[in-house]
């Protein structure tokens, strides 16, 4: 990887020139456009030939590192492979070309995608029906509060406003729970990183409006008490939600509906292919039960008796709208896309390659990593730092290293359960040689954090910039590229 | 070792409490700041904030994560330490010389469910 830090602005050079307009076929002149929307001066563009755009830009994307440059472990983010015919179907004209206000009879196509994606949804996870109109994740989250909050004020009981979130639950829980009005109320982790039931059961009482859960959990281990839990929450009147942020491994093998899961989000760009865009566009379906269905969100996308099908609006009993329009219509193709390249049977190894990919990883490493609870893991799992640590090489370090040697780094310091935590998911799409080729070097890293310590703590040598003071950076932040 | 000083009230929370009067000064332990590394900003509460024992006052953030400050005590906040805001890597420096605020307790009795630096110490040593 080579540095390079230009902006196309340092490139431009007054006069030069990378386009050919055609000859003007009218007659206005300036003077026909009203003076208070005239600019006083010219833009200031790059002045530019195409040959500098496309070495610009070329350059700047060879900075970057992506699923499509080499592997990519980031636990509880499903870094899959994301096929190249999701973007050939998404670029047809047919489905790009659409605007959102067309009238119903001119989208049918895009409708029924629409209808026929919520129902795949539904039948891989065991749900009775889904919006797809949230944005993103936590978005989904929020949404599926919402609808928690209406079936309660639906029926009058208005004092269940504490929801339960596990120590271990993704960040995004308490927040989306906070943002929707609720009182957070935490249940703790056993020693084997699964929710204490008897933690949980002093918490119960006619205030709670239910649970957050995350199955598998952010340790990557199976909630396996998950039908008691239901039990408990629905017997005290409160309902389940499923943060399908590590929905990857069981797709095809375990549905949260049968868990006994109300209501649910998926994240489109972890387990259905869709791209991971630097916060850009996401996918955040919910999913809920049969009981739950009339407070999804509007609009809604109906269909009649001869199969025509329209949106339907505001209607009495919706948790209301959540979103502009209907949800970001190019990533529900790609992963519509995604479940029909890989059909029925196909879709039933997604969950169990993933797992195995995690456990060969979890086996092979665990006499030079901390294992910090011994079991089967699902999708990703948790080390808790180097076995020997004694000459003081943290996780970070690791982190760093994994850099010079071509590898995304794990997430780290996640969960907060552990000191030195590293996370790993490899995803179902990497093969044994990229896994070995993994092993190997992490078996590398942790020999030389005792030979040769100091190579690990100056990491990362080989990247086009070396480790950044972030404290210095939070604490100063320099938010200018340079003093104009 | 993360170090303690004699004669102060700790929470399992990790804040501690200077007593001076009817005033308790309140602050992160050296345990807590060395855990979260160097910290990049201080959340505090404003002056007059009416708190419970037990209620969420503010965080502290590093590049490592952020961590909710817990009330040992309940009173009324009567002085912030402004310093933190321009420098909150005063609590990295000496976390136990540079407080983060000072409450006036309503019932000071609340301060004999905090543990002494002993039994704090030996709290730490099980994390």
């Amino acid at each position: 990887m080579k540095y390079y830090d230009k902006l196309i602005f340092d490139l431009s050079k007054a006069g030069r020139q990378g386009y050919s307009l055609p000859a003007r076929s009218w007659d206005a002149t300036l003077a026909d456009i009203p003076a208070g929307l005239r600019r006083a001066q010219a833009p200031a563009l790059p002045e530019v030939s195409e040959l500098d755009v496309v070495r610009h830009y070329t350059n700047l994307s060879q900075m970057n590192f992506g699923v499509d440059s080499g592997f990519y472990p980031l636990g509880s983010c499903t870094m899959k492979y994301n096929p190249k015919i999701n973007e050939e179907i998404a670029a047809m004209p047919a489905f790009a070309g659409i605007h959102p206000l067309q009238p119903s009879e001119t989208v049918q196509g895009v409708l029924r995608v629409y209808k026929e994606l919520a129902h795949a949804l539904s039948a891989i996870t065991g749900m009775a029906e889904f919006t797809l109109n949230p944005f993103a994740g936590a978005h989904g989250e929020l949404t599926g509060l919402m609808i928690i909050r209406q079936y309660h004020i639906s029926r009058g009981d208005l004092k269940r406003t504490r929801i339960i979130v596990p120590d271990s639950a993704h960040g995004t829980n308490p927040a989306s729970a906070a943002v929707c009005g609720l009182e957070i109320v935490q249940v703790k982790s056993k020693e084997n990183g699964l929710v204490d039931v008897e933690d949980l059961k002093p918490l119960l009482d006619d205030t709670i409006a239910g649970i957050m859960m995350t199955n598998p959990n952010t340790l990557g281990l199976f909630e396996k008490d998950i039908k008691e839990i239901a039990s408990l929450i629905h017997e005290c009147g409160g309902l389940l939600y499923y943060d399908g942020a590590n929905m990857n491994p069981l797709i095809g093998m375990v549905r949260p509906g049968d868990m006994g899961f109300d209501v649910l989000h998926l994240n489109l760009h972890k387990s259905f292919s869709t791209p991971h865009g630097g916060g850009g566009p996401g996918a955040g379906p919910v999913g809920v039960a049969a009981h739950l269905v009339p407070f999804l969100p509007v609009p809604k996308v109906v269909e009649d008796e001869e199969g025509y099908l329209t949106i339907a609006g505001q209607d009495g009993e919706s948790c209301g709208q959540i979103s502009g329009f209907m949800g970001n219509f190019g990533v529900l193709l790609r992963a519509y896309t995604y479940i029909l390249m890989l059909g029925k049977q196909n879709v039933k190894m997604v969950g169990p390659l993933a797992v195995l990919g995690a456990n060969y990883i979890k086996e092979s490493l665990k006499d030079c990593y901390k294992l910090p609870i011994e079991s089967v893991c699902k999708h990703e799992f948790v080390f808790d730092g180097l076995l020997d640590q004694s000459t003081g090489v943290t996780t970070l370090d690791i982190a760093k290293r994994l850099l010079d040697y071509g590898f995304h780094a794990p997430t780290i310091y996640f969960p907060l359960l552990f000191h030195q935590a590293i996370m790993i998911e490899p995803t179902e799409t990497e093969s044994k040689e990229t896994l070995d080729g993994f092993i190997e070097i992490m078996r590398h890293i942790a020999a030389e954090a005792i030979s040769d310590p100091e190579s690990l703590k100056t990491a990362p040598h080989t990247t086009p910039v070396r480790r950044l003071d972030e404290t210095t950076a939070a604490r100063q932040p320099v938010l200018r590229y340079a003093e104009m | 070792m993360a170090k303690t000083v004699e004669g102060l009230f700790y929470s399992e929370s990790h804040e501690w409490v200077k007593v001076e009067g009817d005033v308790a000064v309140i602050g992160i332990t050296d345990f807590a700041q060395h855990a979260m590394g160097d910290l990049s900003y201080v959340d505090m509460p404003e002056v007059d904030d009416e708190l419970e024992a037990g209620e969420e006052f503010g965080a502290v953030e590093s590049v490592k994560a952020a961590s909710d400050l817990f009330c040992p005590v309940s009173g009324t906040v009567v002085e912030i330490n402004e310093a933190l805001e321009d420098a909150p890597e005063l609590l990295n420096e000496d976390a136990f010389a540079n407080w983060i605020m000072k409450v006036k307790m309503n019932d000071p009795s609340e301060l004999e469910s905090l543990m002494d630096a002993a039994a704090y110490e030996a709290m730490c040593a099980n994390e």
